[in-house]
């Protein structure tokens, strides 16, 4: 029964992930990718926002679109996982129905 | 023909659009036109000037390295604005080393980056001729 998110915005240019999180049951998983991956940097405008979200979401992130933007993983928020493509298969398969927030 | 101000605003994220790469192309034609071009990079924007691109993994052209270029074209005035960076938690040690070599100063090797306040952005913006939005 459960649904993962995807969200693909920048937080600092579009309100995806903002609904995201506002609309999202506790317990679903959140993955970022493209430009959605902007959110799992530490000390930014949204970190608070993310910080808060790892207390009831699981979320996940694609390295390939993190390295495509030059975010070092060595400075992401603690408790984001990141998946490669495999994974992001993996979890579109676990979950029964896919939210993307585009 | 006289040379006008250009200046090119770009405030998209590098990968996830292609305005981005398209403003760079630009900005190099009206380089080689020898227009006076001033870039600035805002909001999300920033993240062009990121260090370390790497975009094997996700099939896309890395056009990062193209910025390098920019000095060759006399391209040496590059601002971005303090406000985005900070919101970003970045510095302009995250943002990759562009330079210029100055002929007027014995071809020395100059930073074209500068970052500037919201306020110093305002005023470079008023002092143009034409701006082209990214």
């Amino acid at each position: 029964m459960s649904v993962l998110h995807i969200v693909n915005k920048s937080p600092f240019d579009r309100n995806s992930l903002d609904s995201c999180l506002r609309l999202a049951k506790a317990d679903s998983p959140i993955l970022l990718i493209e430009d959605g991956i902007y959110a799992v940097q530490k000390n930014t405008a949204a970190a608070e926002r993310m910080q808060q979200a790892l207390s009831t979401h699981s979320v996940y992130a694609l390295r390939s679109d993190l390295q495509a933007r030059g975010i070092n993983p060595d400075n992401i928020i603690d408790g984001i996982s990141l998946v490669d493509y495999d994974g992001f298969v993996e979890l579109t398969t676990e979950h029964d129905k896919l939210q993307s927030w585009l | 023909m006289a040379s006008k101000k250009f200046l090119y605003v770009n405030r998209k994220a590098p990968h996830g659009s292609i305005y981005a790469q398209e403003s760079l192309e630009v900005v190099l034609i009206g380089a080689a036109f020898e227009q006076d071009v001033t870039l600035a990079f805002v909001d999300d924007g920033v993240y062009q000037l990121m260090q370390n691109q790497d975009t094997g993994g996700i099939g896309a052209k890395n056009f990062a390295p193209t910025f390098r270029a920019l000095g060759d074209y006399d391209v040496s005035q590059i601002y971005v604005e303090r406000e985005s960076l900070e919101m970003r938690g970045l510095s302009k040690e995250d943002l990759m080393p562009l330079t210029y070599e100055d002929e007027d100063d014995d071809w020395a090797e100059k930073d074209s980056i500068h970052v500037v306040s919201s306020d110093e952005l305002a005023d470079i913006i008023e002092q143009q001729d034409v701006i082209l939005n990214f």
